[in-house]
């Protein structure tokens, strides 16, 4: 079938045995420090400083795992960043759909001057408003909770966010719209069951992009969370590699946990990710 | 772009002015957030920065800050010149190594898809997992890229605990990440470059080189523009990974400014200090930022009739 295509395939073919070897040589690169770290996680601890090292270990500690799950208290801390994530990404996905429905669909006054200084505010460096926002929230009483890290998710949930799903907005036939406004849909109906649903990878792209950002953050909780009850996996993970910065196989087992769920939501939105990103005109800019 | 177009006309009829509100109200939720978290702050820091402020309260001092971080505190230079040599070296090196990866999946061979998700993978990873992560690879006697030099017979360097390969080791570890979002974009760019182009070029006699220089490099100038000026914002944003590795050492060879600042303003509390540097920081970026735009009129192409933007 392929050869039928392409009329040279045999000599394309040979010319690619370079590109082949240089994808694998990258394959290879690539997923050694993950494998070199599931290895070590299921290393007894003498193994672990054994020459040469064992690829396989034998025997697999598969214990290593739960040994690192209940050396600190995890489940409270995984419990801890899902609330925070999920609050957080439920915010930003709402509220970024909500403002570049209005920056793609409504003329009104200045929408060009805020639509510049929004796209301005990505090159913002965090560290300019860090100081002043922990002293708001300090007034607020609010630090050592959750409410910094979930609040400010509410407020367009970023410029990225909004630039992203704008862009994919206005991808979309404005037809769309007229025709659901002759069925008597009003705007907000406009959005929710013409816009929205044709923005799934988009959408799904933020979905990843909040998830990730929020499961990964480190600098926010170790400004805001103070008690260990509070703690997020990545504070958590801190405080582990100082109790038990010894056990580097308990401490990779740990990292594998933490790591885990962000590749399976990966490879579950991967499809609708990948498409998200090229097909938003970012590539464009 | 002319101020009026940039402001708009106000409108008068009543279907305008009904969008006109909805507009507004569908806005306001990043306009509040804007106002309360970015714009509100930022010139409370600005004002902090005049300030000696500790927890509680402040003093007015004028530019005694930035003079004594500029004039008196070698620690600011270290950290701002440790940070330059880190963008310096991680921002090229990154850009270009992402470019290369997207090539290599844009020539159209079987598995892409596959080689695409390995490459990106790195990215999901948690900055402190990958951090923990690794420490462990760098380990001097029994961290895997020692034992992979050794195997070629090179006595690995100390890495994190030699000052002069500290800085080298964390460029080396965000090289890992050469596959990420930057990938994609590059990706989505060489897409949209046409395939005729190629052909004709080829049937000019145009070497892969030459294509490259004359057709690919051009027609993605502007994505190379946003991924160099992306970039180099995240490296003088390093934080996490000094804060776990090495908390700034060995030396402070690796004490970089994202580090030094949070350091300022939550362990040492000198909030007018810290608010200081950020405004320093953010001042830097807005000069090396528009050197770039500068710059790139020289090597950005955009394409005639395009979106524009």
């Amino acid at each position: 079938m392929k050869a039928l295509q392409e009329p040279n395939a045999p000599r394309r073919g040979l010319r690619r045995v370079p590109i082949y070897i240089l994808l694998l040589a990258g394959t290879v690169l690539f997923s050694l420090p993950f494998l070199w770290t599931f290895s070590t996680a299921l290393k007894t601890p003498e193994a672990v400083f054994q020459y040469p090292p064992q690829w396989i270990p034998q025997p697999a500690e598969w214990g290593n795992f739960t040994k690192a799950w209940t050396a600190l208290p995890f489940t409270l801390f995984v419990w801890n960043t899902i609330v925070i994530t999920a609050i957080a990404t439920f915010g930003s996905v709402l509220s970024a759909s909500l403002v570049a429905y209005g920056f793609a669909r409504f003329k009104f006054r200045y929408r060009t001057l805020l639509f510049y200084t929004m796209l301005s505010t990505m090159m913002l460096p965090s560290q300019v408003t860090m100081i002043p926002v922990f002293m708001i929230w300090r007034d607020l009483h609010a630090v050592d909770t959750f409410a910094p890290l979930t609040v400010p998710a509410f407020f367009g949930g970023g410029a990225f966010y909004i630039f992203l799903l704008r862009q994919f907005y206005m991808s979309i036939p404005k037809e769309l719209d007229e025709a659901a406004k002759i069925d008597g849909a009003g705007y907000l109906r406009i959005w929710w069951s013409v816009l929205l649903p044709l923005s799934k990878p988009a959408i799904a792209t933020i979905c990843v992009f909040s998830l990730m950002g929020h499961w990964d953050d480190f600098m926010g909780p170790l400004i805001y969370l103070n008690t260990p009850e509070k703690y997020t996996v990545s504070i958590g993970l801190r405080m582990f590699q100082d109790s038990l910065g010894t056990s580097i196989e308990l401490l990779m087992a740990a990292a594998m946990i933490h790591a885990l769920p962000m590749i399976v939501l990966f490879f579950l939105a991967q499809r609708f990710f990948v498409r998200g990103i090229v097909t938003t005109g970012l590539g464009g800019r | 772009m002319k101020l009026t177009e940039l402001l708009g006309t106000k409108p008068s009829t009543g279907p305008a002015r009904h969008e006109e509100r909805w507009g507004w109200a569908l806005v306001a939720p990043w306009l509040i957030g804007f106002l309360i978290f970015t714009l509100g702050p930022m010139l409370y820091s600005l004002w902090l920065s005049f300030q000696k402020y500790d927890l509680a309260h402040g003093e007015y001092v004028g530019f005694e800050n930035y003079r004594r971080l500029l004039l008196k505190d070698e620690l600011f230079w270290t950290a701002l010149s440790n940070t330059f040599e880190y963008a310096l070296l991680a921002v090229p090196l990154g850009v270009l190594g992402s470019l290369a990866c997207a090539m290599l999946l844009n020539t159209g061979v079987r598995g892409q898809r596959f080689f695409r998700t390995v490459f990106y993978l790195p990215t999901m990873v948690p900055a402190v997992a990958s951090s923990i992560l690794w420490l462990w690879m760098l380990n001097p006697d029994n961290g895997l890229l020692n034992i992979g030099l050794s195997k070629v017979g090179i006595q690995g360097p100390e890495w994190l605990q030699d000052e002069r390969f500290a800085l080298p080791a964390f460029v080396l570890m965000s090289l890992w990440g050469i596959g990420g979002a930057r990938m994609l974009i590059f990706l989505a760019g060489l897409q949209g470059v046409s395939e005729t182009y190629y052909e004709a070029a080829t049937l000019d006699g145009a070497s892969g080189w030459q294509r490259f220089r004359h057709i690919t490099w051009p027609l993605i100038s502007p994505v190379t523009f946003f991924n160099v000026t992306m970039g180099l914002i995240g490296a003088m944003g390093v934080f996490t990974s000094a804060y776990i590795m090495t908390g700034g050492g060995p030396n402070n060879s690796t004490l970089f400014y994202a580090l030094y600042l949070f350091r300022n303003a939550f362990e040492y509390f000198k909030l007018g200090k810290a608010s200081a540097m950020a405004w320093l920081m953010f001042l830097v970026l807005l000069v090396l930022t528009l050197i770039q735009f500068k710059l790139s009129k020289k090597w950005v192409h955009y394409e005639a009739g395009g979106e524009g933007g």
